[in-house]
């Protein structure tokens, strides 16, 4: 298998290829001054110039943007504060679980009509921002909770029993030394958050009300009535640079804060480093 | 920290969650349970009585089968193009990642990371009749009068861009931890290259697979937004049915019969994985 690498190198090179020409495509063909998706013919910002003079992109991406930022304040603190709960062995950590790796596996169409009948025969929730936030906070929580468990898992209890040798209340401790080495996971888990949200339109499609639709569902629904115009492909080319730059972001953020807080965890002899390993899943 | 129980100090750090799931992902869930046993003209208003199973009939009428077998037809063959896809890019950087090894992570995440909708639409603008798929290909003389869309390898390929870094996050797990030594032991036994991968290499990495495998069918399987975006009408899966009981008001109780039938398959197949694959998940 390892004797020639180079021609797993070709295929390697090749899948990624195939990850990145649609995206790339799209990203080139929204500034085409023609309205052909094949040809490129000159480049212009037109269609982004149209579509930033259209009310409803624009109030449209106010919401996705609002809601996004909502949902990921909301997940990321309880979620936290679920993962620190599932830090240590106690009765009943099983079934939590259970519970938090479910909004992982309801398919999604599932969770879109359960939560439009919850609202609109048992709750009473008028569909719109509300109804958009209970869901997107129900299936961001999970991912919040996965990645800062993982993080939380990894702290070497010692240097909090240090913090409490010094004289540090358990509140102090927490603030001045477990919170600061859980920062980066917090961040990660905000940023996949607000990505989850930004970018959900199955879920979100069932839930939107008169007057107050996310991006991602107008442009459902715009293309599903016009079929794939410019206008859109320039739409989706933004949705794809708001989500790449909020990953990227992300992921430095991650990188820098664990750079900076090993140095720490070296000087009490720990030579686990948790943070810069993908932990996968 | 404090002489409070354990179990105390973590029931109440997870309580908020348990709330928030419990409200907008447990009720509604069981809504839809209860709404599955009504009918049309009893309606789906509070606790309806008496229940019948009649909108399951329905749902397991055999006119729903071609249904059926297409969806699961769908999310196997996009399961096992991410498999011949994702293992060679997970091995690759496995093996030959070296330092690069988190960057091509991330480059694995970024387009999944990004919109969804955006990366159906690049699709069905690159396999347009004027796409530039149908117009390369035309170059060789393999063009399809009115390109590849509403085609099956459409859906697949659009099912399999949408679901491949699911399988690929696994199988790094799973290739990262195969001992290379193996295969080297396995030539110096005499084996070649294709029973080497197949007694050797399959096997080691085989939770990896299980892991991913499952990971790309539950939600290629539910999805509905991307057979009707670049399959069309005459495509309809399991999740397009769902969605169509509830979008126009059509039949709740149906649509509910119809997600608790995927729900129940989405737990089987959890089932059977058993614990063969879940510590890389």
């Amino acid at each position: 298998m390892s004797r020639r690498p180079w021609v797993l190198g070709v295929v390697a090179a090749l899948v990624f290829g195939f990850l990145y020409a649609p995206i790339g495509w799209l990203a080139l063909v929204s500034f085409n001054d023609s309205r052909s998706l094949s040809r490129v013919t000159g480049l212009s910002t037109r269609w982004y110039v149209e579509l930033f003079g259209d009310a409803r992109v624009l109030d449209a991406l106010g919401l996705s943007l609002r809601l996004a930022a909502t949902s990921a304040v909301v997940a990321t603190a309880i979620g936290t504060l679920a993962a620190f709960g599932l830090r240590r062995a106690f009765p009943g950590r099983g079934a939590w679980t259970v519970l938090l790796s479910l909004p992982l596996v309801v398919p999604e169409v599932v969770l879109g009509v359960a939560l439009l009948g919850f609202c609109v025969k048992l709750a009473g929730i008028p569909l719109g921002f509300g109804a958009l936030l209970a869901a997107h906070v129900a299936f961001s929580l999970s991912f919040v909770v996965v990645v800062v468990r993982a993080r939380v898992a990894g702290l070497d209890p010692r240097l909090e029993e240090a913090a409490a040798d010094l004289g540090a209340s358990p509140l102090v401790a927490f603030r001045t030394v477990t919170l600061p080495l859980v920062a980066p996971a917090v961040a990660a888990g905000a940023a996949f958050a607000f990505l989850l949200s930004f970018d959900d339109v199955v879920t979100s499609s069932y839930l939107t009300g008169v007057g107050s639709t996310t991006l991602p569902v107008f442009v459902y629904a715009q293309a599903g009535r016009r079929g794939v115009s410019p206008e859109i492909v320039a739409l989706s080319t933004l949705m794809v640079a708001v989500s790449a730059a909020v990953l990227i972001a992300g992921v430095l953020v991650v990188a820098w804060r664990a750079r900076r807080a090993s140095p720490a965890s070296t000087f009490v002899g720990s030579g686990r480093d948790q943070g810069t390993r993908p932990t996968g899943g | 920290m404090t002489a409070r129980p354990r179990w105390l100090v973590a029931t109440g750090l997870l309580a908020p969650t348990g709330v928030w799931l419990g409200l907008f992902l447990i009720a509604p869930l069981a809504l839809v349970v209860q709404f599955s046993f009504a009918t049309r003209d009893t309606g789906v208003a509070r606790g309806v009585l008496p229940w019948t199973l009649r909108a399951y009939a329905t749902a397991l009428d055999p006119a729903f089968l071609p249904i059926f077998g297409r969806t699961l037809a769908y999310a196997g063959a996009t399961t096992a193009l991410c498999l011949i896809l994702g293992f060679p890019l997970a091995w690759f950087i496995a093996r030959h990642g070296g330092r690069l090894r988190t960057a091509l992570l991330v480059a694995v995440l970024v387009p999944f990371w990004s919109s969804y909708l955006a990366r159906i639409y690049a699709w069905k603008a690159l396999l347009d009749g004027d796409g530039l798929v149908n117009l390369l290909l035309g170059a060789v003389g393999l063009d399809r009068d009115g390109g590849f869309l509403l085609t099956h390898g459409a859906v697949v390929v659009g099912l399999t861009y949408g679901f491949l870094p699911f399988m690929v996050l696994p199988l790094y797990v799973a290739c990262e931890r195969f001992d290379h030594r193996q295969v080297e032991a396995s030539y110096d036994l005499g084996h070649g290259r294709a029973s080497t991968f197949l007694r050797v290499v399959l096997p080691g990495v085989f939770p990896g697979v299980l892991a991913g495998s499952l990971l790309v069918f539950v939600p290629s399987a539910g999805d509905f937004v991307t057979p009707k975006l670049l399959g069309g009408v005459g495509q309809s899966t399991f999740g397009s049915v769902i969605d169509d009981q509830f979008r126009g008001g059509n039949n709740w109780p149906l649509g509910s019969a119809m997600a608790v039938v995927l729900l129940v398959l989405v737990a089987v197949v959890l089932v059977l994985r058993g614990r063969r694959g879940e510590d890389v998940l």
